[in-house]
């Protein structure tokens, strides 16, 4: 089981890094959001699951969880970690269309928008906006 | 009681946050704002004092107690973490009434404002591992809030660069996390202090390691610093000033409490790593400012070497350096904070942030040339303001240490900081304006703005003619690298 969800963390990895190198900002932010979920299978991993386990409640009539009970913390965590990766996946999408919508292409290398490439004399650009 | 002060430093600002959503008017919602920045303060005096009278505070949130539950535990460090988190946001809120830069009035100004502080205030009382991470991730998600705020080209811009390297980093974090209760079955700080006691310390490598991935992404360290620059120039001058104050000083002291009460035993390797990175970190920060024109990129990049020396502090691993890298950190917060008002004062004043569109304000604005000189040569570590101090501490135990190379960079580092710091007061102050147009735009409200800044000045001044209060008041962190033992010198102390 352990060996199995490395395995699916591990390919999961690579196609998030693989994604984020990537200049297009749409493939960059989807291979952050790929990344986060091999964190979770790394944090549900974590607490060592077994086909055939018990939820985590004490069985009636007893005091103690039995030995074949999972682990609850790492669950918890796992959980909160979607939903906070939920939220960042929906803001970043929505980010990068309004970035598409108002510059008409989503190429990160063309975006130096706050950096504005130095000027012939290899001096830095000059600042225009006014405070 | 202890509850109440030790949930405050996040549950007030989340409160405000909350009103400020609720009511209606511009006006209201500006005084609340006020009284929830106001209580904070008020709250986080309370808390040093209790600190400073009974020692590490502790509890455990809903009676979960630790190894199950999260705690929350404010020690020396925490307490005067809230505390300066307090002032700035009170400051940055004054400032916001000036009309130096101000952010775009909305109804959304307040509320992510406030979520920030709530996040950093969590990440500085919080005990517990993954705890920490989320308040990683809502200081994330309101900070992309308010860098995004305008829906400008140039915002979204900002925004994207600092999502892609810090959401990166935030995910090395979990990872950290996962490998950590994986190996210990603990998330809580003293518990994994404990189970990382054993002898066989490389083991621990890899996970700090991550550790160290992700703070150093948070921190602005070398190689991963660039979301700063790229980031930080699009912001108005007061929430500049928040995020330049706390947000990578979060990264600073995750590190801080790591390596000083989590995992003192790491190996020896992993200082010496973390210690060249701050050599480059100092040196490469240092140089971007030389380069750059624009004064909030150069002081972008200040903040850079900036955290380079308190990297250093950490690196050397000693209890003189953790007090010295924990002063240090005050100092800067004050001091760049504010350097970020007087830039945008500067700006206003002048008509550009471009140091090669302005100049001739010495003539016409002393007093201002007086305050931006306080806070740059406190910068610089010139005597006796606040950054000589945490400077002569640091390097003194360099040399202790016998870091010679590492101390000899921190050094270079001073006089090219001195550099920059110069460039900025002979092109903004001393050279005569470039086009010939020596009389300045005064401000409509300039009674909040200089307000604001003379309060960080006289924050810079105090720690510089007093810093043996707050030393030794810092000290009681790091008593002992062990927390337990910490708590039983405290013990006895007020025996």
């Amino acid at each position: 089981m352990i060996l199995a969800l490395a395995v699916a963390a591990g390919a999961i990895v690579f196609a998030g890094v693989y994604l984020i190198l990537s200049r297009d900002l749409l493939r960059m932010v989807v291979g952050v959001s790929i990344l986060g979920y091999a964190a979770n299978l790394a944090l549900l991993a974590s607490g060592r699951p077994e086909p055939g386990m018990k939820p985590a409640i004490v069985p009636e009539g007893l005091e103690a969880l039995s030995s074949a009970a999972a682990d609850p913390v790492p669950q918890a965590l796992v959980l909160t970690s979607i939903v906070i990766g939920f939220a960042l996946t929906c803001f970043s999408l929505v980010l990068v269309l309004a970035i598409q919508q108002r510059t008409g292409g989503a190429d990160a290398d063309a975006l130096r928008e706050v950096e504005p490439p130095p000027t012939h004399d290899h001096q830095p650009a000059l600042v225009e906006e006014e405070p | 009681m202890i509850s109440l002060l030790l949930t405050a430093p996040f549950l007030l600002p989340l409160a405000t946050a909350l009103l400020t959503v609720l009511v209606p008017s511009g006006g209201a919602r500006k005084g609340v704002a006020f009284g929830g920045a106001l209580a904070s303060l008020l709250v986080a005096a309370c808390l040093v004092a209790e600190v400073a009278s009974e020692g590490v505070l502790r509890v455990a949130i809903g009676g979960w107690e630790a190894p199950f539950g999260i705690e929350l535990v404010a020690d020396a460090l925490s307490a005067a973490m809230v505390l300066i988190t307090a002032l700035v946001a009170l400051l940055a809120l004054l400032f916001q009434e000036s009309d130096a830069d101000p952010a775009e009035t909305s109804g959304y100004f307040h509320p992510l404002f406030f979520v920030l502080i709530a996040g950093v205030g969590g990440t500085f009382v919080t005990g517990d591992l993954f705890n920490l991470y989320v308040w990683f991730e809502v200081m994330l998600l309101s900070a992309l809030g308010l860098l995004a705020f305008g829906g400008r080209v140039r915002n979204l811009d900002a925004t994207v660069k600092y999502f892609v390297l810090n959401a990166t980093g935030t995910l090395a974090f979990l990872f950290a996390v996962a490998f950590l209760y994986a190996a210990t079955g603990q998330l809580n700080f003293a518990a994994l202090a404990e189970a990382s006691r054993p002898d066989d310390a490389a083991r621990w490598l890899p996970f700090v390691s991550l550790l160290l991935v992700a703070f150093l992404v948070k921190a602005g360290a070398f190689p991963v610093f660039s979301w700063l620059p790229a980031s930080y120039p699009v912001l108005p001058a007061p929430v500049l000033a928040l995020f330049a104050g706390l947000l990578t000083k979060v990264g600073v002291y995750a590190l801080l409490r790591t390596a000083a009460h989590v995992f003192p035993t790491a190996p020896v390797i992993f200082f010496e790593i973390l210690g060249w990175l701050s050599v480059f970190t100092m040196i490469v920060g240092a140089l971007g400012a030389i380069y750059h024109y624009d004064v909030r990129r150069i002081l972008a990049f200040h903040i850079v070497s900036q955290v380079g020396y308190m990297l250093f502090g950490i690196a050397l691993h000693t209890q003189g350096a953790q007090v010295a890298t924990a002063f240090y950190v005050l100092h800067h917060i004050a001091a760049k904070s504010n350097l970020f008002l007087l830039a945008a004062v500067v700006a206003r004043t002048a008509g550009s942030y471009d140091l090669r569109r302005i100049g001739g304000l010495y003539a016409a604005r002393p007093g201002l040339a007086l305050l931006f000189l306080v806070s740059a040569l406190s910068m610089v570590g010139v005597p006796p303001l606040s950054g000589f101090w945490a400077k002569l501490m640091l390097l003194r135990e360099g040399i202790a240490e016998g870091r010679y190379v590492w101390t000899a960079a921190a050094l270079l580092t001073g006089f090219l900081t001195l550099f920059s710091m110069m460039k900025i007061w002979f092109a903004a102050f001393l050279e005569a304006h470039p086009a010939g147009v020596d009389a300045p735009k005064p401000l409509a409200r300039a009674t909040p703005a200089y307000a604001a800044i003379a309060c960080f000045a006289t924050v810079t001044i105090a720690l510089g003619l007093f810093p043996e209060p707050v030393l030794e008041f810092l000290a009681r962190a790091f008593g002992a690298s062990d927390p337990t033992e910490a708590l039983a010198s405290l013990a006895e102390g007020a025996r």
